[in-house]
């Protein structure tokens, strides 16, 4: 068995090498890399065993040949700039965030670039004000992993249409600051909009308002939430499923459902 | 040189965890005066030369857009303190 590189084209075996041949395999999904990104391998792995390629991006690039043509991008998890000043606070001024943030943005972009934030990638788009609200450290104030269930409440978005609305599905959690917060007016604005796309089930792990895991923009191209599905694509490296150790693959239908939007999208 | 120092606390309705957590503690150590406490963040800026109308105003925007979140925290202040 070879180890991967961080993002590229060796495979590790057959049923990825299968995955790459899939008619998925030409879209391009980008990961982008802080200083003290630590999902980012395992994000971009996710891709590839969905079925699609996974483009390396990074922080410091400029202009617009910085998102090197990708047709979706992933902002992962970790704790870039050491959650310095806040989590997300600093990497939001990344020159590639900038990119991001414009290709993203309904106001100023024609096609709409799909965006997942994961944890901190969550954070850093709401510091981005490419969603609203704000995190807090967790109500208990302990740092939090545990296998953790969700339900999707929106199966519209981009990054959940493989999804069938109202379904359960159990990827980690792992945060120190995941308790999402928002005013009153905007909590409502969410929901009414139908634009808590997760919630949390079984507990509240952190204090979130409205036991919000995720949440969307209006046009459902960017979604941020504190679980991680991308370290439940694969048996043998995920959550219990089914009373199985580490089976649990829930988390690959947010890839599965970017690659098929965005191929379907272009026949 | 002068330094330009900005205070930033979460808003009063956000509960503060980390104030929280001090709060409880504080009576193990005997002190047991204290009903509550807010926890926040002092920022200084050094300024090389003299603190000039821009140069503040420049602090001010800095507090406003990075040193601060106004989802959760308010700039409470931000003063000029010479040495």
């Amino acid at each position: 068995m070879t180890e991967t590189p961080l993002i590229g084209s060796a495979l590790l075996d057959t049923s990825l090498a299968e995955a790459a041949v899939s008619p998925l395999a030409g879209a391009r999904i980008g990961v982008v890399t802080f200083p003290g990104s630590l999902d980012d391998r395992d994000a971009a792995r996710a891709v590839r065993i969905a079925g699609g390629t996974a483009v390396e991006l990074w922080h410091a690039d400029t202009g617009p040949d910085a998102l090197r043509g990708v047709d979706a991008v992933i902002i992962p998890g970790g704790f870039s700039y050491g959650d310095y000043l806040r989590a997300g606070a600093i990497s939001r001024f990344a020159p590639l965030m900038q990119e991001i943030a414009r290709a993203a943005d309904s106001d100023k972009a024609a096609s709409l670039l799909p965006v997942l934030g994961i944890c901190n990638g969550f954070q850093i788009l709401t510091e981005s004000h490419l969603l609203p609200g704000s995190m807090l450290k967790n109500d208990h104030l302990k740092f939090i992993c545990r296998d953790q269930t969700l339900r999707v409440e929106n199966n519209s978005t981009w990054w959940t249409s493989e999804y069938a609305a109202g379904q359960e599905i159990t990827v980690p959690l792992k945060n120190q600051d995941g308790q999402y917060i928002a005013d009153e007016k905007t909590l409502d604005a969410l929901e009414a909009e139908g634009r808590v796309v997760f919630r949390y089930v079984g507990m509240n792990p952190n204090g979130s308002r409205r036991d919000i895991a995720g949440i969307s923009n209006a046009a459902g191209n960017v979604v941020g939430l504190m679980p991680h599905p991308e370290h439940a694509v694969e048996a043998g490296y995920g959550p219990e499923s089914a009373g199985v150790r580490s089976t649990g693959t829930d988390g690959l239908g947010f890839f599965t459902s970017v690659l098929n939007k965005l191929v379907g999208g272009t026949k | 040189m002068p330094r330009i120092v900005v205070d930033v606390m979460p808003k009063p309705e956000i509960l503060d965890p980390q104030g929280k957590a001090i709060v409880g503690a504080l009576p193990r150590l005997g002190f047991t005066g204290f009903s509550s406490v807010r926890q926040g963040k002092r920022f200084e800026l050094t300024v090389d030369g003299e603190v000039t109308p821009e140069i503040l105003q420049q602090a001010r925007e800095a507090a406003e857009r990075m040193l601060s979140n106004p989802v959760i925290e308010d700039v409470v202040s931000v003063e000029v303190v010479a040495d």
